[in-house]
Formats: structure tokens, C-alpha cells, sequence
């Protein structure tokens, strides 16, 4: 290969000695408060649902003439009598999104809001889209998206403890949901719209943001056969120093691919690309600083590949792996 | 590991190069391809209605209606059986969920019991071990016998009308003459409908609200139809188009002899003599008065059963039908049998329907969501791209070669088990090209790792491939997890997002290890390097 003289870069140096472990109870302290912070926030605060969860009717609204006046949409539309509205911007400055909250009178009443809000907006509107969500499908849709959402969990927690130990299982779980409560909270606060497409993003970053917990306790497992001796607090920073390049090139990669998804993909799925592209960036924190020191204060037990015990021959062992 | 046989190679080859023609058509527009040489691949992604425009139905058939309906069966047949056997009884009425018969001699219950107990028909499927009675008919005291519907016969019953409502309702989808319309059934009791290309579901709501007419008509005894095309349609006929290009079209008086709301059941079935397929059909007891009449005076003619003012079947009439039940016999094999009668029963839906989701997507949104995704797969792509050659270079770009092979699996997939591309879907494609370098992340810093360690160059490629295997597959499991249940639990769009993560990821398990690896083989073979170049 003549002429390919590039040299690729090393985003991490190799041989970086970071501690991660030793701020355990930072980590602990911080775990816990989010804990709070999420309990109080969702009963106070509460999410923004929407109309999959709640029930009701959404409506996206194009004007064909200039940008649209929302404060004039409202008046209009507050005049119907429709009962709780929500009207806001989405996307462009012509676009605007109308939530109603479910209209008496079954189908037939959701059909009627829809075009009386038509009718009042006159006829420089363009009807983008609509969704009726009625009450049975919205009880049933909140159902499984928690059995779902419970069933991923649990699904990957009895994974991690078939390929690992319990211990492991556990911080890697706490790490999960610490993920997955912090990009709640993230909608909570900001008050954006908590659909179905938002718990796929949950799912999808369960499946995704566990990837780096695994494979930083892939290489403390293997760095418990290695260095027998070594303390468990050395051993676990010495792993996630080991795998940090990796960590960072594969988030490098997932940022990058979510954030084209987020500027580019268009307003009707921006807010799922942006709890995954959230979620993620933070998972990349809790890798390092959440379940390697939650392993580390719950213990792994040493006796790791015992087929060479550590006390018959640790000269050995030491000249192996120099 | 890095030793690779020839076939082996030429397996990857092969699929490699296939993926990537087979994904070509979709690239271009359908219009394109349709002027294509036959020999050229033709299939193509589709497209889910939240990209392509159109609006979505939910339907619920009532449950309770066929609960309702079939309680009222079972107290009629009860009636008529103890007729039959000359019981007499003081009472037989619906009490909450079961029939409650009261026998007026209290020692004849034994034998009220025995004729009851004929009614008790085995449903489900014994091989899966789902099979049992569709009633439970047990003695009270005092010559009070209940019959009570079990959960596996009313899921039978529910069942049954949901795939006649589902033929009713496909029926009247099609009369919309919009082609690639979806009508399926979701879950126990849904039915989902999708319309492309409509904005307005007014319409369709009415048309798969309407009732279905089903009548029975009396054929012009002397005049054809192309008689009456030249010479006029005699006062009170009318022209009546065959259903399909077989059956003919019929001259037939307009005021139908029996309507399809007076037939109470009809089944296919085999003729006892001949064994051909037939189909049995009864009315209730004004049709059958009706029924009976008029056949006792049209043996040897024709009569035409007309659905939605359309014929589909002429049969001819072999010996008047007094008993209230007949049979269509004729020229129809089993499945056609089967599919008259779920026609017949279908004329007019089993249930309510409610609808309990509607949406629509205009098509300004649906290309504007096009566009956007294209926008952010390509620069997702090209992100990526530079990303990996900055970090790893050549062999950054060997994994750029994996992702693009990646990519064109997962459209070829796609395109080929019908599963439609949506909105969350594109998102999908777009986080796989970020999650699936992963593994091509493992590998390499893993080479890192080794030729630290101070391997030889082929050995620490080889193990860098080999020990970077366990943890690829453990970060695969993890996320496939999480699709599948995305896959069971979603619906829609978030189903689609679910089938293109699980397809990305298997693709991906498979060219982020083959493809590179391969690459990577064939690269020390040619070039003979001394180095590594990351």
C-alpha cells in the first residue's frame, strides 16, 4: 500500500490513567438526587403527553400566505369553545401544531373540531396532518409502552447476569435506568411533547446505551483473569482507561449520525432524535462514572477463571503478562 | 481467523455484490423502473403512509355485539331442540352471560340435559393444545339447566365475525378504486385500514360504515342481456354487472325477493351425494317464508345473489326451499366456496365497528419527511465517513466499505419481506450507520490494544478479529432486545422503526465481521504490509 502515508488519528491517547472509581460517592450522591430530582419533577411538573397518551386530537396546519400568526390562530380558535388547546410552532414559520384534548360526542365530535378549526382558519390553510387518538386506544397504548419499557429492562438485566455475574447485572441496570430517567426528566423540564415515538427512543436507547456498560465490564472481566493481584478500584479504572478510545470513537460515530438526524430529520421526529441523541451522550457518562463505580462499591468476587489459581504460581502469571 | 478459504470469500463476495444491485431499483422512482428490461431487478421499498401520504383507520368490532348475538343463537337453538325432543318448559331467557333454561317437569331435566348437550361443539386447535368446548351446559336444581359461552368459544365467535368484517370491510375499500390499500387484522379484535394518497377519511368512514346489501333477485325468465341492451330494459329490471370477469352480467327485477339482513348464517360445505363444494345457507323465519314462496314457483330457473348491486353467484333453483335453509351448488371448488360464504355472511358487518385511531398525512409533510431523511442519512453518512478515516484510516475506510453494504442489505431486506420504510424508520437506518461502526471500533482498537502488547503484525490482527468477537456479539444482543420488543409492543411507524433496527442490526452483526475481516485478509495478501496502519 505505497502512497498511503496518512497517519489515522488517535482521538485518546493510549495509557490514559484517569480515576473514575475514586469519585464513587459523587457518583452515588449524584444517582440518588437524580432519583429525587425525577419523582418530584414528574409529580409536580409531570410530562407534556401526548395525544397517543392522552387521548385527543392533533392537527398540523400549513398557511399557504406568509408565516403564521399564532397569537391570531389562538384567538380564532379560542372562540370555538373546543375545551383545553395547545397551539405552538413546529418546524417551519408556517407550520403550526394544534393539540385539542378529546371532544365529547365520540368519533363524530373529533370529526367536527376538525373542521370547525378548518373552517375558522379559512382557506390559505393546507392540512398537513391529523391523528384521533380515542380513549380505550390511549389507555391501552400507555399500558404497553410500560410493560415495554419494563420488559426491555428486565430483558437485558437477565442478560448481562447470564453473561456476567449479578453484581455486574445490577450497576449496569442502575445505569440504564439512570439514562433513561435523566432523558424523562430532560422532557419533563423542557415541556416537550411525551409520545409513543419517545418511548421507541427509550427502548431503543436500552438496547443502544447499555452497549458501553458491557463493554467496559467485558474488559474487567477479562482484566480480573489477567491481574489477580491488582485492587478491584485499580483494576476497574485501569479497564475503563483501557476501552475509553473505543467509548469515544463509537459515540463519536452515534453523536454524529444523531445530530444529522436532529438538525436534518425534520420537525415531526425531532424529538426522538433528540432524547436518543441526549440519552446517549449522557449513557456515555454513566459508562465511566456511574456503573464502573457502582461495581466497584458492590464488589465482584476475585475467583475469575480459576483454572490457574492465583497462589501456585504468581511468578508466572507476572512474567506472562509484562 | 484472518485465514479465509476461497469459498468462504466468494460466499461474501457474492452476497456483497448482490445487495448492492438488488437495492438499485429503489433509488429511483416507480415509474423509472417499470420502463425497465425484464431482466433488470424491479423490487423496490416501499414506503409507510406517514412518508407517502394517506390516512389510517383503527376499527374495534363491539365484542359485546357478538356476545350479545350469539347468547340470542344459543337461546333459539335451545327453544327448537326441546321442541324437537317434546319437552316442555317454563322459561328459557338470557341471564347475564349464559342462557337459563327451566324444564317444566323436573324429571325430564335428564333428558333436556342429553338434548342440550348436542349443541356443545369443540372449537380451537387440539394441536396446539387450545381446543375446547365453545359452551358449558350444566344442571342446576330444580330442572334449571345453564348454558354458558366459554372464553375459547366466544374467542372463536369474535374470531369468525372479525374475518368477515375484515372481508366487508376490504370489500368496500376496493369499491375506492385506490390501489395498495391495507385492510388487516390487529390483535383479537381490531381491524387496521390503510387508505394512501387520502386526505379526507370522511368518506371512508362512511363507505366502511355502510351497510352491506346483500339481496336475493329474481332473473328475467326470457330476455338476456343483450337483448335487453338492444331492445331496452323491461320496466322494473335492471342490468346488474358480474362481480368478476367469469360471472355474467344479469338482467334482474330490481326489487330484490329476499334481503341479505334476513339470512342468518351460511357456510361452505360438501354435497352428500356428489361431494362437490357447496354453500349452506339459512334465513330467519320472514326470509324463509319469503324464500320459500318464491322458489316453490321458480323451480329450474336461475335466481341472482347480489352483493353491493353487484352478481356473484346465478344458481339455478333445483327444488323449492321451504325449511328456511338451502344450498348454492355449482361449479365451485373448495376455496371459492369458502370465500361465497364469507361473502354471504360478510354482506352485512357481524358487529359495530368503532373507530378508535384515525390519522392522516398530507403529502406536502410525507416528501417534506422524505427529504429530510435523505438529508440526514447522507450527512449522517458522510459524518461517519470522515470520522473513520480521521481515526483509523485505511482501515476506517474497510469499514466504510462494511456500512455501505450494511445499508443496502438492510434496503434489500426490506424491499423484499414488504416491510414499508416510515419516518422513524429512516431514523433507524440513520442510527444503525452510527452503531453498526461499533463493532468495527471493537476490532481495531483491539488490534491497538494487541500490537501494544507487542504481536507480530498478522498476529495481532488475528487475535485483535478473534477477541473482539464476544464483545460484539454481547453488544448486538443487548440492542436486537430491545428492537424485538419494539417490534411487539409498537405499532405503526414505531413498528417500522423496530423491523429496520432489527434488520440493521443483524446486517450489521454480519458485514462488520465478514466484510471487514475479509477485507482485511485480502489486504495482507496482496500488499504485504509491514505495518499497521492505525
Amino acid at each position: 500500500m505505497q502512497g498511503f502515508k496518512f497517519k489515522p488519528i488517535e482521538f485518546i491517547p493510549p495509557g490514559t490513567k484517569f480515576h473514575f472509581v475514586s469519585h464513587w460517592r459523587l457518583a452515588l450522591v449524584e444517582t440518588v438526587v437524580l432519583a429525587i430530582v425525577a419523582v418530584v419533577l414528574l409529580s409536580t411538573w409531570g410530562l407534556n403527553y401526548g395525544v397517543d397518551f392522552r387521548g385527543g386530537t392533533m392537527v398540523e396546519i400549513r398557511t399557504k400566505d406568509g408565516p403564521a400568526d399564532i397569537a391570531a390562530i389562538r384567538s380564532k380558535l379560542g372562540a370555538l369553545n373546543l375545551g383545553g388547546l395547545q397551539i405552538q410552532q413546529f418546524g417551519g414559520p408556517s407550520e403550526v401544531l394544534i393539540r385539542m384534548e378529546e371532544q365529547p360526542g365520540g368519533d363524530k365530535g373529533q370529526q367536527e373540531a376538525i373542521a370547525k378549526v378548518q373552517r375558522a382558519l379559512g382557506e390559505n390553510v393546507e392540512l398537513r396532518r391529523s391523528e384521533v387518538v380515542g380513549p380505550t386506544v390511549s389507555a391501552e397504548l400507555v399500558t404497553s409502552a410500560i410493560w415495554a419499557l419494563t420488559l426491555a429492562s428486565l430483558g437485558i438485566f437477565l442478560y448481562i447476569w447470564f453473561r456476567f455475574e449479578w453484581q455486574f447485572s445490577v450497576s449496569a441496570i442502575v445505569a440504564l435506568l439512570h439514562d433513561v430517567v435523566m432523558t424523562v426528566c430532560l422532557f419533563s423540564i423542557l415541556q416537550l411533547e411525551f409520545d409513543l415515538s419517545i418511548v421507541a427512543a427509550l427502548l431503543t436507547l436500552i438496547g443502544y446505551a447499555v452497549n458501553d456498560t458491557v463493554v467496559t465490564f467485558d474488559r474487567v472481566r477479562e482484566n480480573l483473569r489477567k491481574y489477580k493481584r491488582m485492587s478491584l478500584g485499580e483494576l476497574i479504572d485501569l479497564s475503563v482507561n483501557e476501552t475509553l478510545s473505543r467509548t469515544i470513537m463509537t459515540a463519536g460515530s452515534v453523536l454524529i449520525t444523531l445530530v444529522a438526524l436532529f438538525v436534518l430529520g425534520g420537525p415531526v421526529i425531532r424529538g426522538f432524535a433528540l432524547a436518543i441523541l441526549f440519552g446517549m451522550l449522557v449513557s456515555t457518562y454513566t459508562s465511566m462514572f456511574v456503573a464502573a463505580p457502582l461495581l466497584y462499591v458492590i464488589g465482584v468476587k476475585r475467583e475469575w477463571g480459576t483454572d490457574a489459581p492465583v497462589r501456585k504460581a504468581p511468578t508466572r502469571e507476572r512474567v506472562t503478562f509484562k | 481467523m484472518l485465514n479465509v478459504t476461497r469459498w468462504n470469500a466468494n460466499a461474501v463476495a457474492l452476497i456483497c455484490v448482490l445487495s448492492l444491485l438488488l437495492c438499485v431499483p429503489s433509488f429511483f422512482s416507480p415509474q423509472t423502473v417499470s420502463r425497465w428490461p425484464f431482466w433488470l431487478p424491479k423490487k423496490q421499498l416501499s414506503l409507510g403512509l406517514d412518508l407517502r401520504g394517506g390516512a389510517h383507520l383503527l376499527l374495534a368490532l363491539e365484542v359485546n355485539d357478538v356476545r350479545k348475538d350469539w347468547l340470542d343463537a344459543l337461546r333459539e337453538d335451545a327453544r327448537r331442540r326441546l321442541r324437537e325432543s317434546k319437552i316442555g318448559v317454563s322459561a328459557v331467557g338470557i341471564v347475564g352471560n349464559s342462557v337459563q333454561v327451566r324444564v317444566a317437569k323436573v324429571e325430564e331435566s335428564e333428558a333436556a340435559l342429553k338434548a342440550l348437550r348436542q349443541m356443545i361443539q369443540q372449537v380451537g386447535n387440539p394441536i396446539l393444545g387450545t381446543s375446547g368446548n365453545d359452551v358449558e351446559i350444566e344442571k342446576g336444581e330444580g330442572g334449571s339447566i345453564s348454558i354458558a359461552p366459554t372464553e375459547i368459544g366466544l374467542q372463536q365467535r369474535v374470531g369468525n365475525a372479525l374475518a368477515s368484517a375484515i372481508e366487508t370491510v376490504r370489500r368496500r375499500v376496493d369499491s375506492m378504486g385506490v390501489a395498495e390499500t391495507t385492510v388487516v387484522r390487529e390483535g383479537k379484535s381490531r381491524i387496521l385500514v390503510q387508505v394512501p394518497g387520502i386526505q379526507d377519511t370522511a368518506e371512508l368512514k362512511q363507505l366502511i360504515g355502510r351497510t352491506a346489501r346483500l339481496s336475493f333477485h329474481e332473473v328475467h325468465e326470457s330476455r338476456t342481456v343483450e337483448e335487453a341492451k338492444k331492445s331496452g330494459i323491461p320496466p322494473g329490471y335492471k342490468i346488474y354487472p358480474g362481480d368478476t370477469k367469469k360471472e355474467p352480467d344479469q338482467l334482474l327485477r330490481e326489487t330484490p325477493v329476499v334481503r341479505g339482513d334476513e339470512l342468518t348464517n351460511a357456510q361452505p360445505s360438501f354435497d352428500q351425494q356428489t361431494s362437490a363444494p357447496i354453500i349452506v345457507f339459512s334465513f330467519n323465519n320472514l326470509g324463509a317464508r319469503k324464500f320459500g314462496s318464491f322458489t316453490s314457483k321458480h323451480v329450474g330457473k336461475p335466481f341472482a345473489i347480489v352483493l353491493d348491486d353487484k352478481v356473484i353467484s346465478a344458481p339455478e333453483i333445483r327444488e323449492p326451499i321451504l325449511g328456511g335453509s338451502g344450498q348454492i351448488s355449482g361449479s365451485y371448488t373448495t376455496e371459492t366456496a369458502t370465500q361465497l360464504a364469507i361473502q354471504l355472511r360478510s354482506g352485512a358487518l357481524p358487529a359495530k365497528l368503532t373507530i378508535q385511531q384515525e390519522s392522516t398525512v398530507g403529502p406536502s409533510l410525507g416528501s417534506d419527511s422524505i427529504e429530510a431523511g435523505k438529508r440526514a442519512t447522507i450527512a449522517g453518512f458522510v459524518g461517519v465517513a470522515v470520522f473513520l478515516i480521521l481515526g483509523y484510516g485505511l482501515f476506517g475506510l474497510f469499514a466504510i466499505v462494511a456500512l455501505v453494504v450494511n445499508l443496502a442489505l438492510i434496503i434489500v431486506a426490506m424491499s423484499y419481506i414488504g416491510a414499508a420504510l416510515t419516518l422513524p424508520g429512516i431514523a433507524g437506518i440513520v442510527l444503525t450507520m452510527g452503531m453498526s461502526v461499533d463493532a468495527n471500533v471493537l476490532i481495531n482498537e483491539r488490534i491497538r490494544d494487541e500490537r501494544r502488547a507487542g504481536k507480530t503484525l498478522f498476529s495481532a490482527l488475528d487475535s485483535g478479529f478473534t477477541r473482539a468477537y464476544g464483545t460484539i456479539l454481547d453488544t448486538n444482543v443487548t440492542g436486537l432486545l430491545a428492537a424485538l420488543i419494539l417490534i411487539a409492543f409498537g405499532s405503526g411507524p414505531v413498528r417500522g422503526f423496530g423491523v429496520t433496527l432489527a434488520i440493521g442490526i443483524v446486517a450489521s452483526a454480519f458485514t462488520a465481521t465478514t466484510v471487514t475481516r475479509y477485507l482485511v485478509s485480502g489486504w495482507l495478501r496482496w500488499w504485504r504490509p509491514t505495518a499497521i496502519p492505525i
